[in-house]
């Protein structure tokens, strides 16, 4: 069947395994070359096999929970919306979530994702205890920072390419609320934006929505969002009387295919203009419901379709602190004068991490998204130079484009990662489209 | 005080989307399927997700020597009992060995039937409960594509008929469910290439099911939209059915 990620670009013609039960992985594992795919939500080719893909999703078991430390136990394929769902009510919330929960928390160990805390908490991998791995033979393992440690460090960011994720241990957070406390500052250009950033680095959550249409003066231009979890005693009686925010909000989904027209520079410039104003208008502080806060795209199912039939690539760097400025402001550049951006950008200070194959690593990332056009590709391999440049990387659940060359340009522990893949066996037996585009 | 129910078949994607819907309102739940044991997940998942107790119980659908023990052994009669037991087989494969066929019609009817009727019956000593069958639109008119699990569906339609019919002219305080899913997304129907309008997700069975063991409903369609198209199934004439390929 065909299959693509979150993006709908790359479409493969995928063959889908699905086995029963969660021990029949191993055996499968030994028969043919695959790759594992929780819920699809990577963007362009990380959970599209070639062909052989493993349907990861159905496996949504949760298996224990301690409630004094906050630990979950569970099958691969649970999403952390399900984790939500089901402990907020009792007080608990995922240590780190991406911009989406309809994640699995296979994939976001695989993607060792990162959310809006990074710069104070750490990609996701910070809160996973342990790891249940099937690897190159088939055999389970269990890898964590004390055992197996290499196998832990590789396989957190290791793409699913070091082997099969079935269960994890997982590390949530208390809060006392479903509500955060946000509040907005608008930045008029970059540097304030980042100074922002910089003086905010106490805050637990921050984030910049940024208008990569503004040139000139207004380069740069962003509402800097920093959030706390609210404590009981700062809920209004609207808030209390739903503390936990157990009244999610109907998801509206996205009905059709939106012709390629609908987002062009001038309705996203429109677009841009009224998101700015708005927010600089109703800056200060205000309580939101974490939903609204954390996940403002999964309220719209389908989402991915107001970008029209061909699909969107999504592109997302990482440029270190100190060549940040200069490179994100280059990359601004190139962006406006191309009129491609989209009102999805996003710039977020990422904390200091050492890992061997994860994307983060502390500066800034930078992420936006474009219809996939024929101009893309182009535009594309300029914005990558422009990061090599600068020293900065490419976030891999996002990528479609990149070239093998480039990856390793920017990104010197490539040539590792596949020296692992050689010695453990692994190579043969994982093989991605995403692995064989960037010959992993 | 808490209430129990128990799922006959327990493996199936139906039967524990019921149980998920009871679980979420407080119910403990009774696993019962072949090989309990390697349920151990489904029992962790419930009991972590809704904090209710969750037992597993070995059952053989086919064992009917061995119904009344499995009964009897039960730790609570349950205030509801839910058989999602249920076997598509191959057309092709019963069409062609017979003994697959009557495997299929044992499946979907004879074991489910004794099942309900020895329940029942120890239901009426106590004076309440609530059986639900899911059986299947596949049972309302035989068709080419599928009539050996049809026509066993068929008779288990009509035992719960019969059924609720006994136990409410007895004002017994049982009452019996008759479910007709239509399409639903699961492990069965996986592969097939099934209308979406048409085909319901289990969870939105799940609570279909909760729903009318509250209102003491006796037939429900999950989406409504297979009541018209069961209406018109069943009226179209049999000289033109038996030519049609639907």
């Amino acid at each position: 069947m065909q299959l693509s990620g979150w993006g709908r670009y790359p479409r493969a013609e995928c063959r889908l395994l699905r086995p029963r039960a969660l021990d029949d992985v191993s055996a499968l594992v030994g028969q043919t070359p695959l790759i594992a795919r929780g819920n699809g939500r990577a963007y362009g080719d990380a959970a599209l096999g070639a062909p052989e893909t493993l349907a990861m999703g159905q496996f949504n078991r949760m298996l224990a929970f301690d409630e004094a430390s906050g630990i979950l136990t569970a099958q691969a394929g649970v999403q952390l919306a399900e984790v939500i769902d089901v402990f907020l009510p009792r007080g608990w919330f995922p240590a780190v979530t991406p911009g989406t929960k309809f994640v699995t928390i296979g994939g976001a160990i695989a993607a060792d994702v990162h959310g809006k805390n990074h710069h104070k908490d750490g990609s996701f991998s910070t809160c996973v205890e342990w790891i249940d791995l099937a690897g190159p033979d088939g055999t389970v393992r269990r890898a964590s920072k004390a055992e197996n440690p290499e196998l832990f460090a590789w396989t957190c960011g290791g793409m699913g390419l070091t082997g099969v994720i079935l269960r994890a241990a997982i590390r949530l957070r208390r809060v006392e609320s479903g509500w955060i406390r946000q509040r907005s500052h608008p930045a008029p250009g970059l540097r304030s934006a980042m100074a922002l950033f910089e003086e905010n680095h106490a805050a637990t959550y921050s984030v910049a929505w940024i208008d990569c249409l503004a040139g000139g003066q207004s380069l740069g231009r962003s509402l800097v969002m920093t959030g706390e979890h609210a404590e009981a005693g700062e809920l209004t009686p609207r808030e209390s009387a739903d503390r936990f925010v157990r009244q999610g909000k109907r998801a509206k989904a996205v009905p059709f295919d939106f012709p390629q027209i609908a987002l062009n520079p001038l309705s996203v410039r429109a677009f841009n203009e009224l998101y700015y104003g708005v927010g600089a208008w109703n800056r200060g502080e205000g309580l939101i419901d974490y939903d609204s806060y954390f996940y403002p795209l999964d309220a719209l199912l389908e989402w991915n379709r107001i970008y029209g039939r061909r699909g969107f690539a999504q592109f997302q760097c990482v440029i270190p602190l100190a060549a940040a400025e200069a490179g994100v402001a280059a990359l601004l550049r190139r962006i406006a004068s191309s009129g491609q951006g989209s009102f999805l950008a996003v710039l977020k200070r990422m904390g200091p991490q050492e890992s061997r194959f994860s994307f983060p690593m502390e500066g800034y990332t930078l992420a936006l998204d474009f219809p996939v056009k024929d101009a893309s590709a182009a535009l594309f391999t300029e914005l990558e130079r422009i990061v090599i440049d600068h020293g900065g990387r490419f976030y891999l659940a996002k990528d479609a484009f990149l070239s093998p060359e480039a990856l390793r340009a920017a990104d010197r522990r490539t040539g590792q990662f596949t020296a692992m893949r050689a010695a453990s066996g692994s190579a043969g037996r994982f093989v991605s489209a995403l692995s064989e585009r960037l010959e992993l | 005080m808490t209430q129990t129910i128990l799922i006959l078949g327990a493996r199936s994607d139906i039967g524990l989307a019921v149980a998920h819907a009871f679980a979420a309102k407080g119910w403990a739940v009774q696993l019962a399927a072949r090989d309990a044991v390697a349920l151990s997940a489904e029992q962790a998942d419930i009991a972590v997700r809704f904090n209710v107790p969750v037992t597993l119980h070995e059952l053989d659908a086919l064992d009917l020597a061995a119904h009344e023990r499995f009964i009897a052994a039960l730790p609570v009669l349950p205030d509801v009992a839910v058989t999602a037991i249920g076997l598509m087989g191959e057309q092709a494969e019963n069409e062609a060995d017979p003994a697959k066929a009557v495997t299929v019609l044992r499946s979907n009817f004879e074991g489910p039937a004794n099942l309900f009727a020895i329940l029942a019956n120890c239901m009426i000593v106590r004076g309440s409960g609530t059986l639900v069958g899911i059986s299947s639109v596949a049972g309302i008119r035989g068709r080419a594509a599928n009539y050996v699990y049809g026509s066993a569906k068929a008779g288990f339609t009509a035992f719960l008929s019969g059924l609720r019919n006994r136990l409410a002219k007895g004002k017994t305080g049982v009452h019996v469910v008759t479910v007709l899913p239509g399409f639903v997304n699961t492990r069965m129907t996986a592969g097939m290439d099934l209308p979406r309008k048409l085909t319901a997700e289990p969870k939105e069975l799940g609570q279909a099911v909760w729903s009318a063991v509250e209102k003491g409903r006796d037939v429900i369609y999950v989406r409504p939209i297979w009541r018209l198209v069961m209406l018109i199934i069943r009226h179209i004439p049999e000289a033109v059915f038996k030519k049609l390929s639907i």
